[in-house]
């Protein structure tokens, strides 16, 4: 990217200094405020790093941050890439990441829903990778049909080559937009966002699962050519075979991701055999997944921010000997609304011991009183685990499930472990 | 009972509640609604009715689409609702007309709604906090039909308004001891107000 123009130069050099900055001032990763110091000086700066490079988009409700590690992951096989990995997925962050590799001719951005036009708009990348939509943060974010609807407008502009999870219909149907597309079986635990068809309103047929169909206007599910079993912890490729995933990271939804990431590096000319090592290293991502130890226990951070991302994170949940705590907070990252509490089944936690805690741990405790779910309150980990480890010496392991700022103060807690 | 919008909605039922959703999803409920025509003759039989939010907005006379052009609601409420010109985001809390009893409620409202009220609907709360109908007052009701911008969700958040909206069936209720509900209660409204 040596040819960049010198105002160009100028403000991704300004940006790179103000991210150096707010690491050495310990404000932060660095990652937002540089890309913010260069935009002022150069409108342009984004379409201007991204020339000349072939780059992967990953938008999602849920999973952007792992996908786009992994995906970053087995793009390294072919030199290296630009990525931001620490999440800060608006454009800001993008020109941060892009202008600290130069040289990097491959890149991969995790992008925010809702800037995922603008962005695709201004990079032209050589993929998007599109996961799932299901509601969020409501007081904030846009509703999720209109998301869809401005994805699917933003292909349908682009030449770029969409890989989609077929299985979540309003997905699918924005995927649907674009020219040239890898449909991957990817799953859709939470359904409770996808009864309505996104063409016209209809009520979608849903069975067998993952199939899905628009009896009124006749929409269905494209047929993907990548799927995931589960069962078998298996990525079936699109000419039949069958790959253990054995992947370090817990859990369906990262199944799910890993298929994504191995069908983007395919079109990178990524062979899944290439791929998959380097998918099954990691084993955190930005603190997501990593363990803690404290007080002797093991703990486990798992981020979930929403109710569909609630219901992987209770299916990736120990045994039911192991204790797990709940933390809530509504702040604005968080959203100012915790009704979607409400949207959580949390009977599958009755076989095990439950503590809460967070601001909003009054919220969560009456919710769990109308599901049954005996529990006990807390002000932080370490007072919890102190107290499990009193009562019962012989404990080894507690999972912790937290919804945004409330992970982070864990996290912070202990020196913002990666 | 869950009724989904491709099912068509029994009229014996004793109480109806009504959830919010995205626009789209809230023309569809709507129409539906209005050519099943089960929750009008359920509420013509004396039902109780809850709607929340966009469920609020559809059961009135009419509501405001994407671009504020009226669609018919099901007309069981009567209410008018478009669109205002900035989006009531954020805590609110009401009085309850003390005529109805229900005390003071806490919630969270999301809606770019503004609903006016007709002769036959009464307001269902002074606005304290928030905006709800235009600033003044909050929800509406009409017999035991009633509507509220109040999610968070109203009723758990609320428990002497869950008893209201029980008693219309069953009579007056004995008091449960406090619980997590009151505790609820209590800190959003030490937060808020």
């Amino acid at each position: 990217m040596s040819e960049l123009p010198l105002r160009a130069q100028l403000a991704s050099a300004l940006g790179k200094g103000a991210a150096t900055l707010s690491r050495a001032t310990g404000r932060g990763d660095g990652s937002v405020i540089g890309g913010r110091v260069a935009l002022k000086v150069e409108p342009e700066l984004l379409a201007k790093l991204a020339q000349g490079r072939r780059l992967t988009l990953v938008s999602a409700t849920n999973g952007k941050t792992t996908t786009t590690r992994l995906i970053a992951s087995a793009l390294r096989e072919l030199g290296e890439i630009a990525t931001n990995e620490q999440g800060a997925n608006m454009p800001t962050g993008h020109i941060t990441a892009l202008a600290a590799k130069p040289s990097a001719r491959n890149g991969v951005l995790e992008v925010d829903e809702k800037y995922l036009p603008q962005v695709l708009e201004a990079t032209a990348p050589a993929a998007v990778v599109l996961m799932n939509l299901s509601r969020d943060q409501m007081d904030r974010a846009s509703e999720i049909n209109l998301l869809a609807k401005k994805w699917r407008e933003a292909l349908q502009k682009s030449e770029t080559h969409v890989v989609a999870n077929a299985d979540d219909p309003l997905v699918a149907w924005a995927g649907l937009g674009a020219r040239h597309a890898t449909w991957v079986s990817a799953g859709q635990r939470w359904k409770e966002d996808s009864w309505c068809c996104p063409e016209c309103g209809g009520h979608l047929k849903r069975d067998p699962d993952p199939h899905w169909e628009c009896p009124e206007c006749g929409l269905s599910r494209p047929e993907a050519s990548w799927s995931v079993d589960n069962e078998a912890d298996v990525v079936v490729t699109p000419d039949g075979q069958r790959m253990r995933l054995e992947l370090s990271l817990p859990g369906g939804a990262n199944q799910a991701n890993a298929a994504i990431a191995m069908a983007t590096a395919t079109a990178y000319g990524i062979h899944p055999k290439q791929s998959l090592p380097r998918l099954r290293e990691i084993r955190s991502v930005a603190g997501r997944y990593t363990s803690v130890v404290t007080n002797g226990v093991e703990v486990r951070l798992l981020l979930a921010k929403n109710p569909a991302g609630w219901l992987e994170s209770f299916a990736v949940l120990g045994p039911p000997r192991i204790p797990v705590i709940l933390s809530v907070n509504a702040q604005i990252p968080d959203g100012k609304d915790t009704s979607w509490l409400w949207d959580v089944d949390y009977s599958v936690l009755r076989d095990r011991r439950v503590f809460v805690m967070g601001e909003r741990r009054t919220d969560l405790a009456l919710r769990l009183e109308t599901d049954e779910v005996a529990f006990e309150i807390g002000d932080d980990v370490a007072g919890i685990v102190t107290k499990l480890k009193t009562e019962h010496p012989e404990i080894t392991k507690v999972d912790v499930i937290a919804n945004y700022t409330a992970f982070q103060q864990i996290r912070t807690a202990y020196g913002r472990v990666q | 009972m869950h009724v989904h919008s491709s099912d068509s909605v029994p009229v014996e039922g004793d109480i109806y509640l009504l959830g919010g959703g995205e626009d789209r999803p809230q023309i569809l409920a709507a129409d539906r609604l209005r050519s099943d025509g089960g929750l009008k003759r359920a509420a013509e039989r004396g039902a109780t009715v809850l709607a929340v939010c966009a469920g609020y907005q559809i059961i009135g006379q009419s509501y405001g689409d994407d671009d504020d052009n009226p669609l018919p609601g099901v007309g069981i409420l009567d209410i008018h609702s478009g669109r205002g010109e900035s989006r009531a985001v954020g805590e609110i809390v009401a009085d309850v007309d003390p005529e109805i009893g229900g005390g003071r409620i806490t919630g969270f409202e999301n809606h770019q709604g503004r609903t006016t009220l007709g002769p036959s609907a009464k307001p269902l709360a002074r606005t304290l906090k928030g905006i709800g109908n235009d600033g003044q007052t909050e929800g509406a009701y009409q017999g035991r039909v009633l509507g509220t911008y109040l999610h968070g969700p109203a009723l758990p958040r609320n428990p002497a308004f869950a008893d209201l909206l029980l008693s219309t069936r069953v009579g007056q209720l004995p008091p449960l001891p406090p619980s997590w509900g009151e505790r609820l209660h209590e800190e959003r409204l030490a937060a808020v107000m």
